[in-house]
């Protein structure tokens, strides 16, 4: 099964964590100034891309702490695991991503 | 008809012959009616002061937990999250000192909280022979020595249900089981189901 490297437990079964969805969806700055159209794409909107893909996960049968994850949507390898609010790291030199 | 609430009645009191029956291969011993409480601190200042209180420091590594002897008997202190604890008390703590008072005073000023959780999760005390391999039937985690030594506090699932698995001596295979109460018997039935190809005669 896969195994998932949380922050603080160490590696542990896919089974304990909760997927959190795309990771730096910035909460609009104004919502009320928002339209309709603006307010749906912050809302409903999201990357899909195939390659390295940063992800908020949460370990909800251990510790039960949100985390970021970036992980490669083509093979499903987690790249880097990082503390929710720190912005993504740097991969170096990995393929671009692709839409 | 009314129902009767004076005398407590432990989750797995109704399981305690049909556990016994386990044994040689694992024993299951059912301990009610721990004093649990679940402290959140993130201060270090105040988590050191938490542990003075207690008589035992705070566990600092992840996954581990503490165990000593202060002004409240045998005391255990879970790591359950970074800023997160479960103490764990005997039964018949004297109500004349609150160990949740005393926390609390502990605490002081800083950001945080005691709560009393002690019927929340009931205990269950495994060992035998074959203890590793009946977890493993339904726990993922590596309870070998060499990966979970004496002191590890692991919070998993086991056969799905949500558990704080305590190793409490990695070489003897003594472990402790923290389940929530309304799980409790459905571990119970699972621990008997798993264990069946370890009982004596059956081959």
């Amino acid at each position: 099964m896969q195994l998932i490297p949380c922050p603080w437990c160490g590696p542990r079964e896919e089974t304990e964590f909760h997927y959190g969805g795309q990771a730096h969806v910035a909460y609009p700055q104004d919502p009320a100034a928002l339209t309709d159209e603006a307010w749906a794409r912050y809302v409903f909107f999201r990357d899909n891309p195939s390659g390295p893909f940063a992800e908020r996960w949460s370990h909800s049968a251990g510790c039960r702490r949100w985390f970021n994850a970036v992980r490669d949507t083509r093979t499903y390898d987690l790249l880097a695991v990082y503390d929710a609010g720190e912005p993504m790291p740097d991969l170096g030199e990995r393929d671009e991503v692709v839409s | 008809m009314t129902a009767d609430t004076s005398s407590r009645t432990s989750p797995l009191a109704a399981w305690a012959d049909r556990l016994a029956g386990l044994a040689p291969a694992l024993t299951v011993v059912e301990r009610p009616f721990l004093t649990q409480l679940t402290v959140r601190a993130s201060d270090p200042d105040a988590v050191a002061a938490l542990g003075a209180a207690l008589g035992v420091a705070f566990p600092a590594d992840p996954c581990t937990f503490t165990r000593g002897d202060g002004p409240f008997g045998d005391v255990e202190v879970l790591w359950l999250g970074p800023d997160e604890f479960l103490v764990v008390a005997r039964s018949d703590l004297d109500p004349r000192v609150p160990v949740e008072e005393a926390l609390r005073t502990a605490l002081g000023s800083a950001r945080g909280a005691v709560v009393d959780t002690s019927a929340q999760r009931t205990t269950v005390a495994l060992a035998g022979p074959h203890v590793r391999d009946v977890l493993a039937h339904g726990c993922a985690v590596d309870l070998h020595p060499s990966a979970a030594p004496t002191g590890t506090c692991v919070q998993t699932l086991l056969a799905r249900a949500g558990v704080i698995l305590q190793v409490v001596d990695a070489e003897a295979g003594v472990f402790t089981v923290l389940v929530r109460s309304s799980f409790a018997e459905y571990l119970a039935a699972w621990l008997s189901d798993a264990c069946v190809e370890y009982l004596a005669g059956v081959s």
